[in-house]
């Protein structure tokens, strides 16, 4: 065995062999701490350089007081998922959840609806035109000693004393209409989008807003995303330059994505108040499939433009504020699902704003001008980012930001010359989810959620973004907070949706004049008859 | 002290091993010790495979400060007992430990995603690999030979 040795039995071999790792130590974390070092110092340099703040949106105020008593006009597909974002689910509903997670532990869709915030609201009426539906509300929201009732027809409804407050998910041709009628008899209107589903409704539902003290709000609930608030800040602080150019993108590739949605087995004329539904759409017989498939029709929906193109519209326009483009040509046609359907599948909207700027950074002259493109197709979900590009940077906006420098910026020029800012490398990336670990269910899901449709985050917490915009409206009702999606926000998403269609319909560029606030006139045509007109295209 | 009469060009090879992987470890502690804003959060999160819910358990907040100290702080210590050629079977033991971790939170299982990783793998990574080697070293010590062990130790070094 070894015995100690005492310093003079070293040899100078001994010595060197024995402490031949000491240079390596050395020489390592000199390595890694200068690494390091700099890393840190361009990181603050550029941090200190940019200066984003990333905040998240002021909460709303309290939900204390009476509840407010809630009529739900439209139950089919979306209102049952606004109702459970304000703490309403449906027996069936709950039944599967419980069934889901039991089977896969990742599933915590069930969890997170109950855990979430009581809104301290009643639902007491519902009006839907299938039976079945309306009859499931009833059943399942009816508690507390508060039992809802079944309205035939919205009219009688709105004409309730029992109710406060209406959310409304009709089909889109309903929209106006109902929302008018329910602000007139004094309630306050939650409407999905598109917000109208023609260019006179548009201003007619503008005015009956204005001329009522009640609250509106339209159902973009990505306004509630924490990371939009992020990047607004980016532009605020010019960071992307002048952005000339917007890419925004739908890619759908599956029967749920393109509309097809199940037909109820139970519906038939006897089920379905039909003629109420038709309302101002062509008379046509009983039609199950149109009933629960209209947004394939141009009668009933708004196709990509109206139904699609609007999250994206509005996802910008929350950021940039840019309102309604002074021009829009849009093309495409029905090239994957020829089913009947007389919507586009595949649509391209090229929205001009030659006068909108973000600031300059380069000498002037430089700075005016955008277009946003807009591409949806129903028959591939290749992810597509949505991209704010700019002279100095690119954004790709979604739930997470990610910026990256222009390698011919001027106002990184510098920073890029001496190795601070790599092009290559995100300049900045903002994750407010980087406390969560998601569940997304299904590749629509998936879709919605990436752009920051589903839910967004506060306190590194994911919270469904519906529950945050109702609650902004619930508080608007209360407490007299303001609406990130009013009547202004819904009405330029409107016009621009419309213009869109028509610009389809017709194959040519539908003109906005902004002095006169007016899209402007095609002789020869009645612009709301060529959108709402129920064939695919008119020239 | 050469139990397997080993020659000079395989002591040799050994410790060039031993110095090898302990560069890597201290070179890797070093790096996240530096790095104020490092965590092995993400890391874990991302995790795969069946002990997925222990390390999300591991990196809850209040967990993770402790498992980022831990694994710097291992590490260097591995770092500096292979480098230094002291306490080496301690470190070898510590470092396969570390490895077996970050084998089983993203193991090379077919079917699981190697994201993060380049090269193709069939239950066999690097990662493996390193803990394997390191077992190689916790049996063959060489620190007497290559090592702060050396000025300690009376023995007589005897090569095949």
């Amino acid at each position: 065995m070894s015995e100690e040795k005492s310093f003079s039995d070293l040899s100078r071999r001994d010595v060197i062999k024995g402490l031949a790792g000491l240079p390596i130590i050395g020489a390592v974390f000199w390595a890694g701490a200068s690494k390091a070092s700099s890393q840190k110092e361009s990181r603050n340099t550029i941090l200190e350089t940019l200066n984003i703040n990333a905040s998240q949106p002021p909460d709303t105020g309290p939900m204390s007081g009476d509840p407010i008593r809630l009529g739900i006009i439209g139950f089919g597909i979306r209102g049952p998922q606004l109702c459970r974002s304000l703490g309403f689910a449906t027996k069936t509903w709950l039944k599967n959840m419980e069934d889901s997670a039991a089977k896969n532990p990742n599933d915590t869709r069930l969890k997170s609806f109950l855990e979430q915030e009581n809104l301290n609201v009643q639902v007491t009426a519902v009006c839907d035109l299938f039976d079945v539906r309306a009859q499931e509300a009833a059943d399942s929201f009816s508690k507390d000693g508060v039992s809802v009732k079944i309205y035939k027809h919205h009219e009688e409804l709105l004409a309730s004393s029992d109710v406060d407050a209406v959310v409304i998910a009709t089909a889109d041709h309903w929209h106006a209409p109902i929302a008018i009628a329910a602000l007139q008899a004094g309630k306050h209107v939650y409407l999905e989008k598109p917000m109208t589903h023609n260019i006179a409704e548009t201003y007619a539902l503008r005015e009956a807003v204005q001329n009522s003290d009640r609250v509106f709000q339209v159902g973009h609930q990505h306004r509630q995303t924490q990371s939009f608030v992020t990047a607004k800040d980016v532009i605020d602080k010019n960071i992307l330059g002048h952005v000339s150019l917007i890419q925004a993108n739908t890619n759908r590739n599956s029967d749920n994505g393109a509309w097809q949605y199940h037909i109820h087995e139970k519906a038939n004329p006897n089920t379905v108040d039909w003629q109420q539904f038709l309302g101002n759409a062509p008379q046509i017989p009983f039609n199950a499939e149109h009933f629960f498939r209209w947004r394939k029709w141009w009668a009933y929906g708004s196709g990509l433009s109206g139904d699609l193109m609007v999250h994206d519209y509005d996802r910008i326009n929350c950021v940039l504020n840019m309102g309604i483009p002074r021009s829009v040509i849009a093309s495409g046609g029905i090239y994957t699902h020829r089913d009947g359907r007389n919507v586009p599948d595949v649509m391209q909207i090229n929205l001009e704003y030659p006068e909108f700027t973000t600031g300059p950074s380069q000498e002037p002259g430089k700075e005016k001008g955008m277009t946003l493109v807009y591409s949806a197709s129903l028959g591939n979900q290749y992810s597509r980012t949505t991209a704010l590009m700019g002279h100095d940077a690119t954004m790709e906006l979604g739930n997470r930001l990610t910026i990256y420098a222009d390698r011919n910026s001027t106002r990184y020029k510098n920073m890029i010359k001496d190795e601070i800012i790599d092009p290559n490398v995100p300049l900045y990336q903002y994750d407010p989810s980087a406390n969560a670990v998601d569940g997304i269910t299904s590749a629509t899901a998936k879709y919605f959620a990436d752009k920051g449709l589903l839910y967004t985050y506060r306190d590194g917490k994911r919270v469904d973004s519906t529950h945050l915009h109702m609650r902004e409206w619930l508080s608007g009702i209360r407490n007299g907070t303001k609406m990130s999606c009013g009547i202004k926000e819904g009405f330029e998403e409107a016009i621009t949706a419309h213009m869109a269609g028509i610009s389809y319909k017709l194959g040519r560029r539908i003109d906005w004049d902004p002095a006169s606030g007016q899209v402007i006139p095609i002789e020869g045509y009645d612009l709301d008859e060529v959108l709402t007109k129920d064939i695919e295209k008119l020239v | 002290m050469n139990p397997m009469n080993l020659g000079k060009t395989q002591l040799n090879a050994i410790v060039l091993l031993r110095l090898v992987i302990g560069w890597h470890f201290l070179y890797e502690g070093t790096v996240k010790l530096f790095n104020a804003n490092w965590t092995a959060k993400y890391y874990l999160l991302s995790s795969e495979g069946f002990a997925k819910p222990i390390f999300g358990w591991l990196a809850s907040d209040s967990l993770i400060g402790i498992v980022d100290f831990l694994n710097i702080a291992c590490l260097i210590v591995v770092g500096l007992a292979l480098t230094l050629g002291i306490f080496e079977k301690i470190g070898a033991i510590i470092g396969i430990g570390l490895l077996v971790m970050y084998y089983f939170a993203h193991p090379a299982f077919p079917g699981l995603d190697q994201a993060g990783t380049e090269g193709s793998y069939f239950l066999v990574n690097k990662n493996l690999i390193e803990a394997v080697a390191l077992y190689l070293l916790f049996l063959i010590p060489t620190g007497y030979y290559f090592g702060i062990k050396r000025l300690r130790d009376n023995t007589s070094i005897q090569t095949a």
